[in-house]
């Protein structure tokens, strides 16, 4: 490839989508001792999609890039197992506030310049679904939130994504920030030998106040309880049952 | 203290969640805007935004920039609005508040806070998390409070017969350069909108096929309702991406939910379980929906839901 095209994967190391989530007895936050973690499953559907533009000629380099504790450096190896070239952990033991990470990851891209940044929609932890959206803003690129589907036409990215009530397809400028969807595609498996090949790839570690990044708290958890339980439901016999139920004791229909 | 709600249109209509977004400001107490942003159409949803209860100004944006509302073109105007004294902006946690409210939270150096089910007070907030296995208070710092309401979560503002002030606004007029707006393909449905609707009959993977969906459709129909899907069923190709109910798809809470074939996965309950009440039918009596369901039938879709549609 002539030009360089490098896309950089902001992932995060999040709860494993199968494991039950119970909150602490003290109310604090929700229990991570002991629980098993996981790449985000939207940030593997990201990861996934710049291997395959990678493997279509459409990108020369895939770089990963994570912030938070040490302990993600497992979900960056699972990254490089997956296909990407090397990987950046920005360290920080500090809570993961979306604006912040958004900050460190902008002053990443300034270092790094890819043509492409792409994230998963949201993490299945904090459910916020921002940092995409406010890395293009602090380094003042287009979006695609939701991605359906990526391709590059004319040295643009255009994406469609998919919106309340159908989907929309836009032209994004580079660089551009594209956050993946469900659709996008499927993920693969590691095969063992790329496991073990993933070991020697490079993985660099910055301390996170080495980035220069102004970084403050924006807010406080203050606690956390379990959702209202649902008083336990009954079994209904018969179609006629069922409808003298709805209507004469729920009385929705 | 003063609040601006961002509202969404569609087809010169308010969407159902900008009225649940009113609710949610209004709850803050404070003096509160309404900003319709949009082109041709949008000075009549102006109008028709005026008779919302409980709004002091309707302020309305319209130029061709804002015909199909990227967020690279909403931010500008909303940040320098936002700049002018207001203290709280809530937007529908819709796909747009979601795409728009981020870019405006960094261009304001404050964080903001998504998915709030209930307003505490004028600085903190619930929201779910982990799938809805948990919910969080959060106590926002920051000087101004940008939040996205979860629109299942909070009642529809009523109307009145008097309008409110309608305000002509302006943006610096500059349209981004960095996107451009190709297509877009909107599913014409006269049901209701999932979000919103009273009834939802949802599918999953037990309904077998694209063709078997219809008796879905077809029940919905009956009771009025919108029609929702669980992600099996949609990435099986049964239904459409923007009917899948869960943690990642659409968040209903309606009146009453049917899942037909829906097994219950966790990540389908994080957007169903805060319906009123939820009847599953299932063939499997030990399917995880059961501990959810106030009504539990265990039958044969096949029958069930034509009996069903029948019998109202």
């Amino acid at each position: 490839m002539r030009r360089t095209m490098k896309v950089l994967v902001a992932v995060k190391r999040a709860i494993d989508p199968n494991v039950k989530v119970r909150v602490k007895a003290d109310g604090s936050d929700v229990e991570l001792n002991g629980v098993k973690m996981a790449l985000n499953p939207f940030c593997e559907i990201a990861v996934e999609e710049a291997i395959r533009l990678k493997e279509k000629g459409l990108a020369s380099e895939v770089v990963v890039v994570s912030v938070g504790t040490s302990a993600a450096q497992e979900q960056l190896r699972t990254a490089l197992a997956l296909g990407a070239d090397r990987a950046l952990l920005v360290e920080t033991s500090a809570m993961l506030e979306p604006l912040n990470v958004a900050k460190y990851l902008s002053k990443v891209i300034d270092q790094e310049k890819p043509r492409l940044i792409l994230f998963g929609k949201q993490a299945i932890d904090q459910e916020n679904n921002q940092v995409g959206q406010m890395v293009a803003q602090l380094i003042g690129s287009g979006q695609a939130t939701y991605a359906s589907a990526v391709n590059q036409v004319d040295g643009q990215w255009v994406v469609e994504r998919e919106v309340d009530g159908g989907s929309q397809v836009v032209a994004l400028a580079m660089p551009a920030v594209v956050t993946c969807d469900l659709r996008l595609n499927q993920p693969r498996y590691a095969s063992l030998p790329n496991i073990m090949k993933a070991k020697k790839k490079p993985l660099e570690i910055i301390a996170a106040d080495t980035l220069g990044a102004s970084v403050k708290e924006h807010a406080r958890l203050l606690g956390v309880v379990p959702p209202a339980v649902r008083k336990a439901g009954i079994t209904v016999g018969s179609v006629a049952e069922l409808v003298d139920k709805l209507k004469n004791v729920a009385g929705v229909i | 203290m003063r609040t601006l709600v961002i509202a969404e249109h569609s087809v010169g209509q308010l969407t159902a969640g900008t009225w649940s977004a009113v609710t949610a400001a209004l709850a803050l107490g404070a003096e509160t805007d309404l900003l319709v942003v949009g082109g041709a159409d949008a000075s009549t949803v102006a109008q028709q935004a005026a008779l919302t209860q409980g709004l002091d100004r309707v302020l309305l944006a319209q130029g061709a920039m804002f015909e199909n509302v990227l967020a690279e073109n909403a931010q500008p105007l909303i940040t320098s609005l936002v700049r002018k004294g207001y203290t709280h902006v809530v937007a529908d946690a819709s796909s747009m508040g979601r795409n728009v409210l981020p870019r405006v939270a960094a261009s304001l150096d404050v964080g903001m806070l998504s998915d709030v089910t209930h307003i505490v007070s004028t600085d903190t907030f619930q929201r779910p998390i982990y799938a809805g296995n948990a919910i969080a208070t959060v106590q926002s710092l920051d000087p101004i409070k940008l939040l996205t309401v979860r629109a299942s979560a909070f009642a529809q503002a009523l109307s009145q017969p008097q309008r409110c002030e309608v305000v002509a606004v302006e943006g610096d007029g500059q349209i981004a350069s960095n996107v451009r707006f190709v297509s877009e393909q909107l599913t014409a449905s006269e049901r209701p909108d999932l979000s919103s609707a009273r009834v939802v009959v949802s599918g999953g993977r037990g309904m077998q096929s694209k063709e078997n969906f219809a008796l879905i459709e077809r029940l919905a129909d009956k009771l009025g309702g919108a029609v929702g899907a669980s992600r099996a069923a949609v990435d099986s190709g049964f239904a459409a991406n923007d009917l899948q109910v869960g943690q990642t798809g659409k968040i209903v809470a309606p009146e009453l939910y049917i899942a037909a074939g829906i097994s219950g996965a966790i990540q389908h309950l994080a957007g169903m379980s805060g319906s009123k009440v939820i009847v599953a039918i299932n063939q499997d009596a030990e399917a995880p929906i059961a501990q959810v369901a106030d009504y539990m039938w265990v039958a044969d879709l096949f029958e069930a839901l034509p009996a069903l549609e029948k019998a109202l």
